[in-house]
């Protein structure tokens, strides 16, 4: 016979109203996790969608992300005949702002890229890659554009020939591919009318095969840092891993909303275990009558600790399963990403779990003090 | 069983039981010498405060003496100025049946489970717990109110619930307060006899409380108590 289970039945309605509470408390703190996670998976979901080994960026930077990184086109050839590098290609980053053809304005992560190198988008779910032909665009569905949309940056009409999923800067930004000659356009010369006035004005275009980066990839039997060595001893240029760029960039780019997050869910942590521990402990106050006649009927310890500690872990539970499944019926309407794998559910369960089990201390503590002939007076 | 077969199963010796301190102590008990033999149905009387839930609550090993020696089924519990033995609440789940003055029904439960609660406690599996539960709860003529929840129960039927718990392991020693309280003398004239019964099947020894002269008859023996201290002991004459 579970008491604490028919106990809770007998209160049932006072019992999941509790539970709502907590869940919603429980489901907040929950969604930190997912927005810290999701915060973290965000800023290397560009490199890691690029796939590259190493980053050749400009010198005494640690760019491009973190730093603004600008290295001669031509650096890509070089590269290249380094030994052991397979593949090398130049890109460039720009964030851009642009009229949604539905209205708004849609804000991307541009990545220009020179097609059949490396840098180009990942996995694609819809459409097709971009063929040398220019003025396409690859983006991420996050983007809200179908295949065959249009775009109009930089005074050229753009349109979206395929999609990739879950692509974005670390600010969280959809990332869009376009080719290194458009982008290089975009980012480095002049506006139109400003390059129209330059070109009457009898002066050239602007010093122009100017890149970010040069991601590289590195034949598997080679070690990636001994390729970074040799970059380092160049002139003008600097070179980092991949373990090294992720690094740059959850340690530094989103370091303060890591540290933010981690810190409210801590705080959120925390007061879900008082709140667990005062309903835990109010709930045994209610019993103490209760209690003491079980002591009188001679219930051991054990049949009076089960019945505290379970009330904590079922309140625990439900509260959870409640939190939890009302965010995942939001999550998605959420502006940045919420990462929750199982990984982060079941390791939040445990958490709950413990702070149920340490918070349920309290009530249990109260209810083993319990004298038998507290159940006597009338 | 322990003891031999005629030792009493309950023995105070000297007992003593005072509360609070200074100005406000109240002597509730002194020198309580009495004892109960198995098959015996002892009734406690005295004007209120007179100490007699007290005596019960010193038996039960609810209250703790100040003086004296307490045996039971042989025994020795209290002594000396301490428990000598060690788990009190082994020894109500298995030798004591309690009756309270307040009915003391866990609320959450229902009737059947309440009785089958006790048992289970004692070890008994659930399903076999909550057939005997019913059979005592159709002997005490509440089987029709088994699956009702404490809340839902008159007094005279929540009495009775409690008594079938009280019963329900076939414990040596049975203290019930003012069981026939809440019931009609009709009731109350059925409850003694149940309870003389099983003083006599189980071989209890039976301590009850009561204020009710109509059931005085249905005593071996009837203690009187006032102001802590046994004034008279008497056997009232046996009705038919
Ligand atoms: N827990 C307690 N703390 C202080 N005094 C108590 C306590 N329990 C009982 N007393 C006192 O001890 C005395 C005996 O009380 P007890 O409850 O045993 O009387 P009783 O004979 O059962 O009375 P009633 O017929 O009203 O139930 C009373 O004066 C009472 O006030
Ligand atoms: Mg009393």
């Amino acid at each position: 016979m579970n008491l604490a289970l028919r106990d809770i039945r007998h209160n049932l309605g006072r019992f999941l109203l509790t539970c709502l509470g907590l869940g919603l408390l429980l489901g907040v703190a929950l969604a930190m996790v997912g927005i810290y996670r999701g915060v973290v998976e965000d800023a290397l979901s560009l490199p890691r969608a690029l796939g590259a080994d190493l980053w050749v960026v400009e010198e005494g930077t640690r760019g491009p992300f973190a730093e603004s990184s600008r290295i001669p086109g031509d650096v890509r050839e070089a590269v290249a005949r380094l030994p052991g590098v397979r593949e090398a290609g130049a890109v460039t980053f720009q964030t851009a702002e642009v009229a949604r053809p539905g209205g708004g304005v849609l804000r991307l992560q541009l990545v220009a890229y020179e097609p059949d190198r490396p840098g180009g988008p990942p996995v694609l779910t819809a459409g097709r890659g971009i063929a040398r032909g220019r003025f396409e665009m690859v983006a991420d569905r996050r983007a809200g554009l179908p295949v065959g949309a249009t775009l109009e940056m930089g005074g050229q009409r753009f349109r979206v020939v395929g999609l990739t999923e879950g692509a974005v800067s670390s600010g969280g930004d959809p990332l869009a591919w376009i080719t290194l000659r458009d982008g290089q356009e975009l980012q480095f010369r002049l506006a139109p009318p400003a390059a129209r006035r330059q070109l009457a004005a009898g002066g050239g275009t602007a010093g122009t095969d100017t890149v970010n980066a040069v991601i590289a990839r590195v034949s598997p039997n080679q070690r990636v840092e001994a390729v970074a060595e040799e970059v380092r001893r160049w002139k003008h240029l600097s070179a980092l891993t991949a373990a090294e760029q992720e690094a740059v960039l959850t340690q530094s780019v989103v370091a303060r909303a890591r540290v933010q997050l981690g810190m409210f869910t801590v705080v959120l942590l925390i007061a879900s275990a008082v709140v667990v521990a005062l309903i835990v402990y109010t709930l045994t106050l209610d019993k103490l009558r209760e209690i003491a006649t079980l002591k009188l009927i001679g219930a051991r310890d054990r049949t009076i600790v089960g019945l505290v500690v379970q009330q904590a872990m079922a309140l625990g539970i439900v509260g959870l399963a409640g939190g939890a499944s009302l965010l995942f019926s939001v999550k998605d309407f959420f502006p940045r990403r919420v990462a929750l794998g199982p990984e982060e559910v079941t390791g939040f369960a445990l958490l709950v779990a413990a702070i149920c089990l340490v918070a349920s201390l309290l009530g249990v503590r109260l209810a083993l003090r319990v004298e038998p002939a507290q159940a006597l007076g009338g | 069983m322990g003891g031999t077969a005629s030792a009493p199963l309950v023995v105070l010796e000297g007992i003593a039981k005072g509360f609070g301190e200074g100005e406000a102590r109240v002597q509730a008990l002194s020198d309580i010498t009495l004892s109960v033999e198995a098959g015996t149905v002892v009734g406690l009387r005295g004007p209120s405060g007179s100490g007699k839930s007290t005596l019960l609550n010193l038996i039960a090993c609810i209250l703790e003496p100040d003086a004296g020696r307490l045996a039971l089924a042989g025994e020795t519990v209290w002594e000396g100025g301490r428990y000598r033995r060690r788990d009190l609440r082994a020894l109500r789940r298995e030798k004591i049946g309690f009756i309270f003055q307040f009915h003391n029904l866990l609320p959450f439960l229902d009737a059947t489970d309440n009785v089958a609660l006790a048992m289970t406690l004692a070890g008994t599996g659930l399903a076999e717990a909550r057939r005997r539960a019913r059979d005592l709860l159709d002997y005490l003529e509440v089987g029709r109110r088994a699956a009702a929840m404490p809340a839902k129960l008159s007094g005279g039927e929540a009495q009775r619930v409690a008594i079938a718990r009280a019963l329900a392991n076939r414990p040596r020693i049975i203290l019930a307060d003012e069981p026939t309280a809440a019931l009609d003398s009709e009731r109350a004239r059925v409850v003694m006899d149940l309870l003389r019964q099983v003083a006599r099947e189980q071989r209890a020894a039976i301590l009850v409380v009561t204020h009710d002269e109509k059931i005085f008859d249905r005593f071996d023996r009837l203690v009187s108590l006032r102001d802590g201290r046994i004034e008279s002991e008497l056997v009232p004459a046996k009705a038919a």
